[in-house]
């Protein structure tokens, strides 16, 4: 299992944005993280990641609890945060030599020109990446967060701000990349999850109100449409 | 941790930031010092950089701040600070490498006033005629100074988002820090303990080193200081997510 939350809690003095949740993730698969704004989507996403310390519980990454082994479980995590924050004032490759030089990578330039390619920034690989459009930020955004090929990889609204074109080709990416890691994404936008998701999770105010396949979801609910489970389960 | 620090210093190095304030410090130092009649070495008469020595704290009150204030506020304002958060780097990494890049900018800002040092001991008479002994322990002086205006200024910019806050709260403490005690212990209630509230001050081990004698109290002063505040940083940063 790479992925295993145990009643990991986060309460922010008497408010609880996540309130005990459990859930697991295995590798070759692609778990969507749905909820409505404020249900703690990116809250769960950041005590995954070791940025926010839970109240209550634990998290687990590849065998590694991230709140005492924190060093050990971010070295299996890829993360790209909400909104993709990046280091507007370097270039491209600058800013990817220093990622694989956080990680400490051999023979990192050969890696870096390995995932330009593969997230497909080769036309832009030169420039700063306050120059360059939101589409090509967020491939930077992922080539950051594979570039030390990761086992858990944990996509905080990977699509959102983007046009039709650029959708189709990260959400193919995520894909592709989701063959043989675990792949953690949030979104709220329904279509990405039918195309994308093998599990999901839907939570609303902190509380984990389905965890299934998305067969599975749609069985339960008589076939019904994703968008109408998940208005039926948050409201 | 590396890797930080390299970024931090190339992003100063890339910026304006970094020639504008190293700059201006440069500009204003070399005008009080040889042009304007009131403070210039030239009216002085004795080849002797002393005035310079007294001069640099007060400059570096301001130009700290301007190099220290974006470190930890920016990266918080931007969001940057999660995804460095998020690599296998502990705080403490984090800390230094950013504590360590506004240092070098510091020495950096200093290295070009070496040129008044040779100016003076041409201008001595007989030539060379300079107390080379006080003026290496007033530069050791001003690095040490330098080192524990800037983990006060990492400290500030850990307080806040905003960067004006952050230089404004920084250069607030290292004038407390480097005056505040010898005025305080000026209050006629405090008078019995002066020199205990003196020793407190920055000045009093900064002027000590200046005389050219290294004395291992002030030098553990100084690193005392740094990690005091440095550690103040930690502990903020710890609990603000």
């Amino acid at each position: 299992m790479s992925i295993s939350v145990k009643n990991l809690s986060k309460h922010y003095d008497k408010q609880k944005a996540v309130d005990a949740i459990s859930f697991e993730a295995k590798p070759g698969r692609i778990l969507g993280f749905l909820g409505p704004n404020g249900a703690g989507k990116s809250t769960t996403m950041r005590m995954l990641t070791g940025y926010l310390d839970p109240t209550l519980g634990e998290a687990e990454i590849c065998g590694r609890i991230i709140s005492t082994q924190a060093i050990e479980a971010k070295k299996h995590i890829g993360y790209l945060p909400e909104n993709t924050p990046l280091y507007l004032d370097m270039y491209v490759k600058e800013f990817l030599n220093f990622v694989g030089d956080a990680y400490q990578l051999s023979n990192l330039s050969a890696r870096v020109e390995e995932v330009i390619k593969q997230v497909g920034l080769t036309p832009e690989q030169h420039k700063k990446i306050g120059m360059l459009s939101k589409g090509y930020r967020q491939r930077v955004g992922l080539a950051q967060a594979i570039i030390h090929n990761p086992d858990v990889l944990i996509l905080d609204e990977p699509t959102s701000g983007l046009d039709p074109n650029q959708l189709v080709d990260i959400r193919a990416l995520i894909k592709e990349l989701g063959k043989n890691k675990t792949v953690v994404i949030s979104t709220h936008i329904m279509q990405e999850v039918e195309a994308i998701c093998d599990d999901i999770i839907i939570i609303s105010k902190g509380k984990i109100v389905a965890n299934d396949t998305l067969e599975g979801i749609k069985n339960t609910h008589q076939n019904s449409s994703l968008e109408d489970i998940f208005r039926k389960l948050t409201a | 941790m590396y890797a930080v620090f390299k970024r931090e210093l190339f992003s100063f190095l890339s910026s304006m930031v970094a020639y504008i304030t190293i700059g201006i410090f440069l500009l204003v130092s070399s005008l009080l010092l040889w042009f304007f009649p009131d403070t210039s070495l030239l009216e002085y008469g004795y080849a002797e950089l002393s005035g310079f020595f007294s001069l640099v704290p007060y400059l570096f009150m301001f130009l700290i701040p301007a190099i220290t204030m974006r470190s930890f506020a920016e990266e918080r304002r931007e969001g940057t600070y999660e995804l460095l958060v998020t690599k296998p780097i502990t705080l403490w990494q984090i800390i230094a490498a950013k504590y360590l890049a506004s240092l070098v900018l510091v020495l950096f800002a200093l290295m070009p006033t070496l040129v008044y040092w040779y100016s003076i001991s041409k201008l001595g008479f007989p030539e060379g005629n300079v107390d080379s002994g006080a003026v290496i322990g007033s530069y050791l002086g001003l690095f040490l100074l330098g080192s524990a205006f800037t983990s006060i200024g990492i400290f500030a910019s850990a307080l806040t988002k905003n960067q004006v806050i952050a230089f404004v709260v920084s250069a607030g403490l290292c004038a407390f820090a480097f005056l505040g005690f010898d005025f305080t212990s000026q209050l006629i209630a405090l008078q019995k303990i002066e020199t205990l509230v003196v020793a407190f001050g920055i000045n009093e081990h900064y002027i000590s080193i200046s005389r050219g004698v290294l004395d291992t109290r002030d030098l553990l002063y100084f690193i005392t200081f740094s990690a005091v505040f440095l550690w103040c940083t930690r502990l903020i940063m710890g609990g603000k997510k």
